[in-house]
């Protein structure tokens, strides 16, 4: 008698799209259940409970609602920011300090100019100033790469630990007062340099429309970049292989550079968005981690801006309801983190579903 | 296709059995946690379902937003007093932890405004700019903000600081600092003492000159080292700062910085320490002296009282020995010298009687110079301008024109090691 495996795993060739979404949105829910049971087992606590909490924490009120979105936009902003690249197979793993570079271009703008200039060419300012940042901070890994074949995981990752180091030192150069280690909100009497309410005809105004309203326009022109123009489709070739892209008459050192400078300054721009339209203040936390999160996000969208929408609103959610857990229920911070991990494993984890294939063998029959 | 139903068939079997295997325990669930209740340490919100408004009668509730969570002694203090004060006046309350100094310090406390609480408390220094910039958004909501300046001038009704007069208690700490440096200079240990800052903003000034005063009211000819770590809470950071100032040759340290790190490399290096915020005598049963504390209940239970019965109160509330706010936490008698607890005592009794000022005047000099004029930052200006005459009878007025501190001297026999922060 040979021996045969119960099981055996093949690749999928292919995969219709509601059914790798099926496969995601199972993931989802059995991550939840698993948290329901850990959150029971350690704590004592009806999961039921625990779930309607979590949607309490993202959607629970208007202003929880608006906060959630706006969350939401920051990181699809910042996914957006780092498709391109990642697309073109170049891992870009900089968006945290692209991003916090713009931070500290926006910021320094408003601080060194506060009052000096009108509102609207201060905003300008800002802005021009952090696409600027962000573009440097994008470029210098491409150039490297494109001339000398440096590693640009390790390169953007590098550059993350000087846009820190950076921050943190500017922000002892303008910390009020003195010795506190603090920025504080920046201009917060003058409101010179921050983004302006935006009112729209159905939704009224909210002061955290503006930056959601960007965002929504920039995930409709990056799908469209991608996957409609000349430039998204370069990206693609280089993205497979150099060599037929070379073969095809691309300039591959260019795509790299030019994909790397769109990249960086989007980034730039969501920096913007965040210091001039948001939190007005400047830390070297600010980012707080998204730069690596929208890695997931796109990744887990398999690129597609569209897609990247429902990934990141996911995420965005369970962060938020994870931390009204942890606080709800008196527990500590870290359990929210423990919740996120445990969802996150299970996410990332049926994306092995989604590229190969269980099969069970009829042991019995093939033996007869 | 078949394979597919039929891994869908198994995955939802699963579900439903994973579904029931959750779902059963539910009943026994929800009694559970109302036994726990009033035994554990966690009676937080006193009701972790009815979260959502309505499902209960109102009862008055309040928000704390603390910087960081239990394993800051700064924060612990905080949150310790949060409890009492909320559990003596038998009201509901939230308290949000790891709140950083940006954003998220708004945004929790819209929240909490949001969900009914009445008065809104932050602990940390960075949150000020972002609870003022909730207080203009809920004007029927009281905000307080410890350790904050810009109340007093700011001149909105809902937004108030508070603080105490802890150099006070740090004077105190430090007269128990030079009865066991005293000790340690007879052993012919060298009269130096080595202290671990976090920031050079004037609360931390204010706080290491006042314990130095104090080791130098036994000790005169005392010197004191003092690093800093730019951050409130760093263990690793504190640690190594504790360290590099025993081996730079200081006899006992103290600090001004949130972690356990230094009260713990002084129990490795066996050098006694004089902690902050509460006592480290868990972490540091041979080395602990005695720790100066503000104990914020008196001043949370002052607010609620106040707001309950719609009275107004005081935008800028200093609190002192006489208010129960300044406390100093249990003597190690092991480890302090013989006859500290009588010279606390009689020093307490003179800054009580108003005999005995911490920044007397000829008690220290600035530059070589006894000081007879200095104009402090005490009201917040976009310039952080010096206004404010603070010298008068023969002594720096600490904590009375503002109740967060200003003293922002170096003065002589006091080294500091690094400013870059």
């Amino acid at each position: 008698m040979n021996k045969e495996s119960l099981l055996y795993i093949s690749k999928r060739d292919s995969i219709p799209w509601y059914k790798s979404w099926l496969i995601r949105g199972i993931a989802i829910v059995l991550a939840l259940i698993f948290c329901g049971v850990i959150t029971m087992l350690l704590t004592g606590l009806n999961p039921l409970q625990v779930f309607s909490t979590i949607f309490y924490g993202a959607f629970g009120k208007a202003r929880k609602t608006w906060v959630t979105v706006q969350k939401l936009a920051i990181l699809l902003g910042i996914a957006l920011a780092i498709t391109p690249a990642f697309k073109m197979r170049f891992w870009n793993i900089g968006a945290e300090g692209q991003v916090l570079i713009g931070c500290l271009a926006s910021a320094s703008c408003m601080i060194t100019l506060g009052g000096k200039v009108p509102n609207a060419a201060q905003v300008a300012i800002c802005l021009l100033a952090s696409l600027a940042a962000g573009a440097i901070w994008g470029f210098l890994p491409a150039f490297f790469k494109a001339k000398w074949e440096t590693n640009e995981t390790l390169f953007t990752l590098m550059m993350n630990y000087i846009a820190m180091q950076l921050a943190a030192y500017f922000i002892i150069v303008w910390e009020v007062p003195k010795g506190s280690g603090n920025i504080g909100i920046i201009n917060q009497v003058s409101e010179a340099g921050w983004l302006p309410v935006l009112k729209l005809p159905l939704i009224g105004e909210h002061k955290y429309l503006l930056t959601i309203v960007v965002v929504a326009l920039l995930t409709v022109v990056m799908f469209v970049y991608l996957k409609y123009s000349k430039h998204g489709y370069e990206i693609s070739v280089v993205g497979e292989s150099h060599r037929t892209a070379s073969y095809a008459g691309i300039k591959v050192d260019r795509v790299i550079i030019r994909t790397m400078v769109l990249s960086g300054a989007i980034c730039g721009l969501v920096g913007f968005l965040l210091v001039s339209g948001i939190d007005h203040t400047l830390t070297t936390t600010l980012v707080g981690g998204r730069g690596f999160t929208a890695v997931m996000v796109s990744w887990l969208a398999k690129f597609n801006p569209i897609f990247m929408v429902f990934t990141s609103l996911l995420l965005v959610i369970l962060e938020r309801g994870a931390t009204e857990i942890s606080s709800t229920f008196s527990l500590n911070a870290s359990f929210a983190d423990i919740l996120t991990g445990v969802i996150l494993f299970f996410i990332i984890g049926s994306d092995f579903f989604t590229t190969y294939q269980l099969h069970f063998r009829k042991a019995r029959k093939e033996a007869k | 296709m078949k394979k597919f139903l039929a891994l869908i068939l198994a995955l939802v079997m699963a579900l439903a059995l994973v579904a029931c295997g959750g779902k059963t325990p539910t009943p026994s669930g929800t009694d559970e946690p109302d036994p726990q209740q009033p035994g554990t340490e966690q009676p937080g919100t006193e009701d972790p379902g009815t979260e959502d408004p309505g499902t209960e009668t109102p009862a008055f509730k309040v928000g704390f937003i603390t910087l960081h969570d239990e394993n800051s002694t700064y924060d612990l203090n905080f949150i310790n007093a949060a409890k009492a004060a909320s559990e003596k006046l038998g009201i509901d309350y939230v308290i949000k932890t790891n709140i950083p100094e940006g954003q998220e310090c708004y945004e929790t406390a819209c929240d909490m405004a949001e969900d009914g609480c009445k008065v809104i408390f932050a602990d940390s220094f960075g949150h000020e700019d972002f609870m003022i910039q909730a207080a203009k958004e809920y004007p029927d909501v009281q905000f307080c903000h410890s350790t904050g300046t810009k109340a007093h001038t700011e001149g909105l009704p809902n937004y108030h600081n508070a603080f105490a007069s802890i150099y006070e208690g740090r004077y105190l700490a430090g007269v128990a600092a030079g009865m066991k440096l005293q000790q340690l200079v007879s052993e012919g240990k060298a009269a130096k003492v080595g202290y671990v800052g976090a920031f050079t903003y004037a609360e931390v000034v204010s706080g290491y000159t006042s314990f130095f005063l104090g080791v130098r009211s036994i000790v005169p000819e005392a010197t004191m080292e003092v690093t800093f770590t730019g951050s409130w809470y760093d263990e690793a950071a504190e640690k190594e700062a504790a360290n590099k100032l025993i081996q730079g040759g200081c006899s006992l340290i103290s600090q001004h910085a949130d972690s356990f790190g230094a009260p713990t490399a002084c129990e490795t290096a066996g050098v006694p320490d004089v902690s902050y915020n509460g006592s480290t005598k868990d972490v540091a049963p041979n080395t602990y002296i005695i720790s100066s504390r503000i104990n914020w209940e008196p001043y949370y239970e002052y607010v609620i009282k106040a707001v309950q019965n719609g009275e107004k109160m005081d935008p800028d509330w200093t609190g002192t020995i006489a208010t129960g706010s300044v406390e100093l936490t249990e003597l190690n008698a092991d480890v302090a010298a013989p006859g500290t607890q009588e010279a606390i005592d009689a020093a307490k009794a003179a800054l009580e009687a108003g005999t005995l000022h911490v920044f007397d005047t000829t008690k220290f000099t600035v530059e070589g110079k006894a000081l007879d004029s200095y104009l402090a930052d005490v009201d917040s200006d976009a310039n952080y301008e010096h206004e404010t005459e603070v010298i008068k009878d023969g002594y720096f007025h600490e904590s009375e024109y503002r109740s967060a501190p200003y003293f922002d001297l170096t003065i002589d026999g006091i080294t500091l090691l690094d400013t870059a922060f």
